[in-house]
């Protein structure tokens, strides 16, 4: 499944690239990306963990930057 | 307050200096009130810095070092450590500065860029049952649903007029200037603005699946298919860092310790390692180079052209190989009489008459364009017998008169004689008999379009080397429309599973003679060229509003089927690539000139500021010209 997310306060683009890394590396998922000029996080996971991984995902965009929210 | 602390200090500063001296005299009242005057600064720089440091402690605790607020942090500590109080807070306050105009100035490109994709329809009118309408979302369509269309509102999903004709403005979606005239029965898409009429509209699609909503995911996803420029960026941001950190401890600690006098020189290189750290962000890089390849691909869409990644960008400023399909994609791709020959008494108006009243039977497209050239048909009443060999032509009693019309093969086989006065011209050639006797042929032709040539020429002179023309047609129709169109290389009689060969042969041949830097493009109609598309580094689908298959085959897809687009892109790709490999330079250079100027101690903390924030905002509205001077283009053009 892919499913896109707005990011909230994404303030640097290095940072997007760090996110976009460590969620590639979550297990289960396919592809991912975060994009600092859209605003936007895709990713693209297994249906069956899709949840999991979503939460996942948040807190490695939490644990980049603090101050950056993901819209559900 | 940062400056009354500065002129408290500077009041202070002589005593505290003479009482700082080697071998210093015991503690004086002065001395105290310096520390007291220095301890005030961690007021300002708490001000200034608490979001930083909260980030850095929050960093810390995540195990992200090698974070933005983590070294400033500790390059701002590290200078209140060697006792440059204003300058770490001066350090801080620039930082928060020059911050604060980077994310403004991102956040104005990013509104800059969406403008012009601002084609999204905001909502819709729908007519219910009862006759009465009411505003919905466009996401609440649903198909079938009769919406009302006013003048100047957009057409919120793609849709069939039901009532109402009128013009509408295509130009957001196509780049097309001329309004288009819709009316009943015909489609229309979403996103398109509606001229002065009121138009009715019947839904066919729903908001998630229509046109607009197509064109926007395309260009969002855009910036995930990342260029070389960018990526090279991602992978040389990785490694800088950690780099310049490394750099700056061993800047701290080896030279002292070389010098022999460890804690007289510490504090000196510690300082010089603070600028290090400064200096040691990455964003003034990772920033503006997207910047430029999504304002490009704005740019790019303003155009009516959709480019689907970035690195398809990139690979558009480096085409050496233009190929290109011809029926369709250089001509109209539809039949017209070229050319007319009567023989004897006959005249052309009396030849197409007699033509066109056997073809009339006949759905071959050769057949509509003899009908199309009649200006004076018979009436049907007067036609009969048709009789119609396929791939041969066909034969009618026209009035008293029997006509065949074919190929010369066909009016031999019943024994009649033809003339070949018109055996240069290039086309289809139809020889028409009247009661068994020769009365003149006909060409029939595909036109190229009416800008083909002036496209080709502008390819060509924006760096192309070769254009290839590919077709199925015969060698002599081939030849002719290359020429007329200036084009000095083509193949003829292809199979389309020929076109794949050719594309295949040709693009290693180009990957050998460029070692990989020179692109092979290649446009086709996306109709029955996908799999040449697929195989090109850069494959251009043409006139392709509104196909699904096309959008999805292509890499770059050319709403309307204007080809001067493709050179116009040519140039956008080229100045993205111009002004991202400027930022990446410049930054670059100014990062390592501070970092080599920091290591002598000639450029202080302030000036590693600028060289980390301020390179960033310099790259920023570098990156921004993308979009302005697109739009002066734009302005000149309209």
């Amino acid at each position: 499944m892919k499913k896109k997310f707005k990011l909230q306060d994404l303030d640097c683009a290095n940072c997007a690239a760090k996110m976009e890394e460590a969620i590639k590396n979550i297990d289960g998922v396919n592809d991912a990306s975060v994009s600092f000029m859209t605003q936007k996080m895709m990713i693209d996971a297994d249906d069956a963990r899709f949840e999991e991984i979503v939460q996942e995902a948040v807190k490695c965009i939490a644990k980049v930057e603090p101050d950056c929210r993901v819209v559900l | 307050m940062f400056a009354l602390l500065l002129a408290a200090e500077h009041l202070l500063l002589p005593p505290l200096e003479t009482a700082e001296g080697p071998g210093s005299a015991p503690a004086s009242p002065a001395l105290y009130a310096g520390i007291a005057i220095k301890l005030l600064y961690l007021v300002p720089y708490f001000i200034v810095g608490h979001d930083v440091i909260r980030k850095c402690f929050i960093g810390i605790k995540n195990k992200q070092l090698f974070d933005e607020s983590f070294l400033m942090t500790l390059a701002t500590v590290g200078a209140f450590g060697c006792g440059e109080f204003e300058e770490a807070v001066a350090v801080m306050l620039f930082y928060q500065v020059g911050e604060f105009f980077q994310s403004y100035a991102v956040g104005k490109s990013r509104g800059a860029i969406s403008d012009l994709m601002d084609i999204a329809p905001e909502f819709a009118n729908r007519e219910n049952e009862d006759g009465s309408t009411e505003v919905i979302e466009p996401d609440d369509i649903e198909v079938g649903d009769i919406l009302i269309v006013k003048p100047g509102e957009r057409i919120p999903t793609d849709a069939l007029v039901v009532e109402g004709h009128g013009l509408i403005n295509t130009a957001a979606l196509t780049g097309e200037s001329v309004p288009r005239e819709v009316k009943e029965g015909e489609s229309v898409i979403s996103g398109c603005i509606n001229g002065d009429t009121l138009l009715k509209v019947q839904a066919v699609k729903e908001y998630d699946d229509s046109t607009v909503m197509q064109i926007l995911e395309l260009v969002e996803n855009a910036a995930s298919r990342k260029s070389e420029t960018e990526s090279f960026i991602t992978r040389f941001a990785k490694y800088y860092t950690p780099i310049v950190v490394i750099a700056a401890v061993a800047l701290a600690f080896i030279p002292p310790l070389i010098s022999g006098n460890f804690t007289a020189e510490f504090s000196k290189w510690l300082l010089r390692a603070c600028t290090f750290l400064v200096i040691s962000c990455p964003c003034a890089l990772v920033i503006s180079v997207p910047l430029a390849f999504f304002g490009g691909i704005g740019a790019a869409s303003k155009e009516g052209v959709l480019v689907k990644g970035s690195n398809f960008l990139e690979q558009m400023s480096m085409l050496d190989t233009i190929v290109t399909d011809k029926t369709g994609t250089l001509t109209e791709g539809k039949f017209s009489v070229s050319y007319m020959e009567a023989a004897g008494e006959m005249d052309t108006d009396e030849l197409i008459r007699y033509a066109a009243a056997a073809e009339s039977g006949s759905t071959h497209p050769i057949a509509s364009a003899i009908t199309e050239a009649c200006k004076k048909p018979y009436p049907p009443s007067k036609i009969k017998d048709t009789q119609v060999q396929a791939g041969g032509g066909v034969k009618a009693i026209v009035g008293r008169d029997e006509i065949i019309v074919g190929k010369k093969s066909y009016l031999e086989e019943q024994g009649i004689e033809t003339e070949d006065t018109l055996a240069d011209a290039a086309g289809t050639h139809c020889y028409v008999a009247r009661n068994g006797k020769y009365i003149g042929t006909i060409v029939v032709s595909d036109k190229p379009k009416a800008n083909a040539k002036e496209a080709i020429s502008a390819m060509l002179k924006a760096g192309v080397k070769h254009v290839v023309m590919l077709t199925g047609d015969s060698e002599s129709v081939a030849s002719s429309v290359a020429s007329e169109l200036g084009i000095t290389d083509y193949r003829a009689e292809l199979l389309p599973q020929d076109k794949v060969n050719v594309a295949e042969e040709m693009l290693s041949v180009i990957k050998a003679s460029t070692k990989g830097k020179g692109k092979l493009a290649f446009i086709g109609d996306g109709i029955n060229d996908a799999p040449v598309l697929s195989i090109a580094d850069v494959g251009i689908a043409m006139g392709s509003l509104g196909s699904d298959a096309a959008i999805e085959a292509a890499d770059v897809v050319i709403m309307d089927d204007n080809l001067t687009r493709i050179p116009k892109v040519m140039k956008i790709a080229s100045r993205t690539i111009g002004i991202s490999r400027m930022n990446i330079v410049f930054a670059l250079f100014v990062k390592f000139a501070c970092l080599i100027l920091g290591a002598a101690g000639i450029a202080n903390m302030w000036v590693a500021v600028f060289a980390d924030v301020g390179v960033a905002v310099i790259c920023i509205l570098n990156s921004m010209r993308m979009l302005i001077k697109d739009n002066e283009q734009l302005k000149v053009q309209n």
